[in-house]
Order: C-alpha cells, then sequence, then structure tokens
C-alpha cells in the first residue's frame, strides 16, 4: 500500500496535528469581497482639509451638533479620533520636517471585508452587506466592546455616558443611502476629487492608473487593498502611510482567521478530554483495587502462616507426647522383662 | 455549628465588620453613579481603552484564581488522590464564589446587562472567541453550583437530593475539567485577534496554552493561600480529618505547583523563540518582560521547590501568595501594561479610583459570602450523618 504525501499529511491533520497550532485556520482562501460590492477611494493628495466630509456626515447621519462648528479649521492642529458623536474626521500632519505643505487625510471605518468586529461579536451585531458596507445593530448589542479591542484601524467607539443604553458608535457607509442609489454623506459633500465612490474593482483600477500616471505623485501603495485581508476604503498617497500614523505592519491576515484556530480545538477538548479523563480515572480505580487486593492477599498469608505455625507447634506436641509416651512404654516393658528375668533368675 | 444564639450575643462591631461594612457601602454608591451616570461617570476608559480594571482583574484574574475547584476536583475524584479529599469542598466553594463575582462585575462593565444571555438566547455568534468564553463560564457556573450543593444540602437536611448529587460527582468533575479547559484558554485567545496591540514579547500564537497552564498554577497556589487563611481565621470549624490532611494539601499542591510553574517557564521561552521576539528583550517592555518570567515564574518555582524538598511550610505558603500575585501581574500584563503599547502615554489608560474601589467592593462581597457560609454549612468539616471512611 502506497500512501502519497499529500494523503499522508492530510491524515496528520485529522489527527488532530493541525488543532494544535494557528494552522488550522491557514487554509488558502481569500475572501476577495462581494461582487459588485461598493467602495471609496481616498486620495489624500486631493484632500484640502476643509472638513466638509465631516459636516455632510453629520447631517446625514443625524449626529449631535459640534462643539466646535465645521468652519472651524483651527481644530485640524490637534489629533483626533473619531468619537461617538463623529463618525469621521480629518487630520493634518505638522507641517515640518521633508513636507513642505501639511498633509490632510480623512479617517473613518475602513468597512473590511472581512470584518475583527463582526468576528468578534458574540451576537453577531455586525454585518458585512454585499453592498460593502458593515452594519451594527444595537438592538442586540450588549455592550461588551470587544468589538473595539479588535479592531485594528480603532474605529468603533462607544457612549460611554449613557448608563443604560450605550451603543457602539461608527461609520456605516451611509447604508441607507447607498441602497438608494445615493453617495455616502461624506463623498456627496467632498468639494475636491479626495473621494471618489464606486465599484472596488473599478476603484482598485482608478488608484493603479493614477499611479502609473504620476509616478511621482503618489507612494506606490493602494492602502487598504491587501490590510487585514482588504476593506472597501481605500486610499493614496503622497507619503508612505506609517508617517500619516496609518499602521503598515498590520498584514495581510483577514482577523478571522487569527481566532480560527484556537476556536478549531474545541471539538477536539471536548471529544478528547473525557475519554482521556475517563481513562486516568479507571487507571487511578485499578490501581486502588489492586492496593487494596495486595492489602486481602497479605491478611489472607499472614492467617494462613499463623495457622501453619500452630499446627506445627501442635504436631511437635504430640510428636513429642507420643515419644514420652512410647518411651514409658518401653520403659516399662523394659523394668517388666527386667523384673521377670530377675524372677527366672530368683527362682 | 450555627446557632442564633451565638449571633445574639457576638456584638455586631467587630473590625471586620465594620471594615467591610464601610467598603460594600462605599460599593453601593459607586453602583448607584455607574447606573445612572454610566461607565463615563466612574471609569477611565476611552474609545482607545476599552477594557480596563474591570476586565484586567475581575474577570481575567477572578476566572484564573478562581481554577481551583477544577484542579482540586480533578485531584481527587480523576487521578485519585484522596488523601486531598478535604480540600475539596473549600476548593470548589471559592471556585462558585469567584465565577459568581465574575457575572456580578461583568453586570457593571457590559453596557446592557440583561442581554447578556442573548449571545444563547437571541442570536449567536459563534465565531467570537467570546462566545465561546461566555458559553463555558455560564455552564462552568452551573456546574460548580451543583457541585457544591452537596454542602448546602447536608446544612438544610435535603437527603435524597444530596445522594442524587454525590452520585453524579464523576460526570461534574470531567465536565468542570473541559469547560475550564476550554474557558480558561480562551481568555488568553481573546487576545489573538489584536496582534496589532499587543506586545510582541505577550502576543503569541501559544497565549490559549499559556492561560491554561497557568490557570492550573493559579488554582493549586490559590488552595495554598486560601487553606492558609482559612485556618489562621475558621481553624475551629476544620475537624480532624481537615486538620490532619492540610499539611498533605500543602506539600502535595506545592509540589504539583513547582512541576507545573517548570513546564509553563519552559513553554513561555519557547514562544518568544517561536516569534523571534529575543531582540525586544533589551528594550524597557523586555525588562518589565524578565520581571514577570524570572521573579514571577522562575523564581516561585523554585520557592516551591526548595519548600517541598525542605520540609518548609512557612515558604511553601509565601511562594503561593507571590505566584497568585504573579497571575495577576500577567493578566494584567496582557490586558492592561502591554495592551495597546503602541499608543502615546496621553492616551494610556490608568483606573480611576472608583474602579479600583469597586473591584474591592467585589472581592469583600466574596470574602462576606465565603465568611457566612464556612460558618454556617459544612465546609471545612464534615457533616456527622455523612462520613465517608477514607483510607
Amino acid at each position: 500500500m502506497s500512501v502519497s504525501r499529500r494523503g499522508f499529511l492530510a491524515w496528520m491533520g485529522a489527527a488532530g496535528i493541525t488543532a494544535l497550532g494557528s494552522q488550522a485556520g491557514a487554509t488558502p482562501r481569500h475572501f476577495k469581497g462581494y461582487p459588485q460590492s461598493l467602495c471609496v477611494l481616498h486620495d489624500i493628495t486631493l484632500c484640502i482639509g476643509c472638513r466638509s466630509c465631516e459636516a455632510g456626515c453629520n447631517k446625514v447621519n443625524e449626529l449631535p451638533p459640534p462643539a466646535v462648528p465645521f468652519t472651524d479649521l483651527s481644530v485640524l492642529d490637534k489629533k483626533r479620533r473619531t468619537t461617538a458623536k463623529t463618525y469621521t474626521v480629518v487630520n493634518k500632519t505638522a507641517a515640518s520636517g521633508q513636507e513642505k505643505k501639511p498633509i490632510f487625510f480623512k479617517t473613518q471605518c475602513n468597512h473590511c471585508l472581512e470584518p475583527a468586529c463582526a468576528s468578534a461579536c458574540f451576537v453577531r451585531a455586525f454585518t458585512k452587506t454585499k453592498e460593502g458596507s458593515v452594519t451594527y445593530d444595537a438592538s442586540v448589542c450588549v455592550g461588551c466592546r470587544y468589538c473595539m479591542i479588535a479592531c485594528p484601524f480603532e474605529i468603533p467607539t462607544y457612549e460611554y455616558e449613557e448608563p443604560l443604553t450605550p451603543r457602539i458608535m461608527k461609520c456605516t457607509f451611509c447604508h441607507p443611502r447607498v441602497t438608494k442609489g445615493l453617495l455616502p454623506g461624506c463623498v456627496e459633500a467632498c468639494p475636491t476629487e479626495a473621494l471618489s465612490f464606486g465599484k472596488r474593482e473599478d476603484m482598485l483600477k482608478l488608484a493603479r492608473e493614477r499611479i502609473n500616471k504620476y509616478p511621482g505623485r503618489y507612494v506606490d501603495h493602494i492602502y487598504g487593498e491587501t490590510e487585514m485581508g482588504g476593506t472597501s476604503w481605500l486610499y493614496l498617497s503622497g507619503v508612505p502611510f506609517r508617517n500619516l500614523g496609518m499602521r503598515e505592519d498590520l498584514g495581510t491576515t483577514p482577523a478571522p482567521e487569527l481566532t480560527s484556530g484556537a476556536l478549531a480545538t474545541v471539538p477536539m477538548v471536548a471529544a478528547l478530554w473525557p475519554v482521556l479523563l475517563t481513562g486516568i480515572y479507571a487507571l487511578s480505580k485499578r490501581r486502588e483495587k489492586i492496593l487494596s487486593g495486595d492489602k486481602q492477599n497479605a491478611l489472607a498469608q499472614a492467617v494462613a502462616e499463623a495457622n501453619a505455625k500452630s499446627q506445627a507447634a501442635l504436631t511437635a506436641a504430640m510428636d513429642k507426647a507420643k515419644r514420652e509416651k512410647e518411651e514409658a512404654v518401653q520403659k516399662a516393658v523394659k523394668a517388666a522383662l527386667e523384673q521377670s528375668a530377675k524372677k527366672t533368675q530368683e527362682q | 455549628m450555627f446557632k442564633l444564639s451565638d449571633v445574639i450575643n457576638r456584638s455586631l462591631l467587630t473590625p471586620f465588620n465594620i471594615i467591610a461594612g464601610i467598603i460594600l457601602f462605599i460599593g453601593l454608591i459607586i453602583t448607584a453613579l455607574r447606573f445612572t451616570g454610566g461607565l463615563a461617570a466612574v471609569t477611565n476608559l476611552s474609545d482607545y481603552n476599552p477594557w480596563g480594571l474591570w476586565i484586567g482583574f475581575d474577570l481575567l484574574c477572578g476566572v484564573a484564581l478562581a481554577a481551583g475547584g477544577y484542579v482540586t476536583s480533578a485531584a481527587v475524584y480523576i487521578f485519585g488522590m484522596k488523601k486531598y479529599h478535604s480540600a475539596v469542598r473549600p476548593a470548589i466553594l471559592t471556585g462558585f464564589l469567584g465565577y459568581a463575582l465574575v457575572v456580578l462585575a461583568l453586570n457593571y462593565d457590559v453596557g446592557r446587562p440583561w442581554r447578556l444571555p442573548y449571545p444563547f438566547a437571541v442570536q449567536a455568534g459563534t465565531t467570537s472567541v467570546l462566545f465561546e468564553v461566555g458559553a463555558c463560564v455560564l455552564l462552568y457556573l452551573v456546574v460548580l453550583f451543583i457541585e457544591f450543593t452537596p454542602a448546602a444540602s447536608e446544612w438544610l437536611g435535603l437527603k435524597r437530593a444530596r445522594n442524587l448529587v454525590v452520585r453524579l460527582t464523576m460526570l461534574l468533575t470531567i465536565l468542570g475539567v473541559i469547560l475550564s479547559t476550554l474557558h480558561q484558554s480562551s481568555l488568553g485567545a481573546l487576545f489573538l485577534i489584536a496582534p496589532s496591540k499587543l506586545h510582541p514579547l505577550w502576543y503569541s500564537q501559544y497565549i490559549p496554552v499559556f492561560f491554561f497552564i497557568s490557570s492550573i498554577i493559579a488554582g493549586l497556589s490559590m488552595v495554598i493561600f486560601e487553606g492558609t487563611l482559612t485556618h489562621r481565621y475558621f481553624a475551629e470549624k476544620m475537624d480532624e480529618a481537615h486538620l490532619r490532611e492540610k499539611e498533605d494539601v500543602v506539600f502535595g499542591f506545592g509540589k504539583a505547583a513547582s512541576f507545573v510553574l517548570a513546564a509553563y517557564f519552559a513553554v513561555k521561552v519557547f514562544g518568544i523563540a517561536m516569534d523571534d521576539n529575543w531582540r525586544y528583550l533589551s528594550t524597557s517592555y523586555g525588562a518589565w518582560f524578565l520581571v514577570e518570567l524570572l521573579g514571577f515564574v522562575a523564581l516561585p518555582c523554585l520557592l516551591y521547590a526548595a519548600g517541598v524538598r525542605e520540609k518548609n511550610i512557612r515558604l511553601i505558603k509565601w511562594a503561593a501568595a507571590w505566584t497568585v500575585l504573579g497571575i495577576v501581574v500577567n493578566r494584567f500584563n496582557v490586558c492592561l501594561v502591554a495592551f495597546n503599547w503602541h499608543l502615546p502615554s496621553s492616551e494610556r489608560y490608568f483606573p480611576s479610583w472608583m474602579e479600583i474601589g469597586l473591584s474591592i467592593f467585589i472581592v469583600t462581597v466574596g470574602v462576606v459570602a465565603f465568611k457566612f457560609i464556612v460558618t454556617t454549612m459544612p465546609v471545612l468539616y464534615e457533616h456527622p450523618s455523612y462520613k465517608t471512611p477514607h483510607p
């Protein structure tokens, strides 16, 4: 019988080797997003930092009015992040060093193709829709905030001020508008070409075209093409993305694959532990039985030895008695013989 | 045993009662603030730091330190180490109380606590490690409750219920070990999804294994540590068997802890080698990692070994307390210190005094409940009507 190399490896896998590491999840499979799904390309080189996108987002999503009006650009002097009241923020890099002009760029949920938040949620409150958005359903959310731990882009926010009904707040990709054929609020509000909306394949093509056409203008990297398995927001930049504080070390592994190996060991533990533990129990039980059996044997042996000893003593005593009796008889016989011999002599 | 007249005659103003009373009072005030003002009113949590002390201590440390229940019952009922029998009930009790308090603490931390059954009742997110944690913790809490009922039924005189549960001991023990293996390791696996946020020295694909093995160490050490405290304060409640077996338990569990710590040390080193993280050891995070690895893993391993070899019961007890502290250090490192290490210090988290206050409140609730139960129910002694012959 011959076993092919592949067959052998498959058999080893089935035997549970894969369950030990994260290998179990590393099946060669890559989800490239739902076909025809939508996407925004953010060309950072075209962003002028006008905060119109923030205003548009605030309006269409009916978010609370901002503390500082959207026309006030002084907020850009400080680094900001998404909050429970703002789904998107524009930031500015300091105008020092090699870059002569400051760079503006927009941040919001990247709508991953395989979202970490959705994978981490234990009530499936997040859904990656076929349109491309990652939507959130507050009606099932428990408020555990594991999605915020999981998100590599640090996007989801939480209504910490709400005592009893806090929600996770994040960009919805304007899902209700997009399904009606409208543009997302931010894209509609953008006065430049910094935000382009369309099918993901088309946006990837557009991004590549721009890089090819203006190689001096862009770094050769479409951020979001492969980061964490790919996202539905893509970015073009004139400087390395890490200079903007965007992580370039996230890798290409989609978040669900990071935990699938660990989850795959659950059935192994549940199936093998009872067998193993029952076996150990049987062994310890058997050892106990043997030990108590030994004790009984020892007892029986001791009794037998004692019996044998007393038997021997008895026999010895009887022998002695018998011997003494015989001696006495012989003595008596001898005495009688001697007496009769004496008598005959006398006669 | 329990007599109402004793309670009435004794003054309620003992130092213990006064201190516990103050802590419970402050805890209730923080409770009121949490459920009227939200997490923002009492915690320093932020959008960058969604998990703080209540997850790092109350959940991660709480579950790890409650591992004594499964470790002791497995040793006695599965591995047949009958000489530790008297340690089972106190360990099961602290396990049950520990898990009950974890669930209590979660009610403060999650946004809508009444929805905690939602993953099992409304919509299950089975791709989440947290789902596995939740399911196993819930089931194990039930198992621990059933395992503890014999003590309560003996106290209440429910003979038939008690005997029924005692017959299920083996089944419950095996179930307890399976569930503990799964959720102890999964608490570590929670962090697998965030390689970009957890420092490489603590992030490892083996983190579930690290959490599981260290939970065994935590369980063994907690049994010794609690036993020491219980003996100091409740010695008059202990029966002869308990007092006689006490030293056996300390030596036996200390020896086991030393071995498991050695194995844990080995896998931790292997974890560094696996990801080739040696270069991080020369950084400041590396120094702190070495403090944890050498000071709280290697050192207690040697202390335990020396204590067992020299028959030095004091040394073993100190080693146990040190190891318990080491488990807390490890869980804090994973959840709070090494998590979000990439952020500037202005964005990092440090607990508010109210978060610390509530954690102390939760521990105090546990101590008060423990005190009530061991002074009323047959935990540290065997009920005279249910004495079992011991070999």
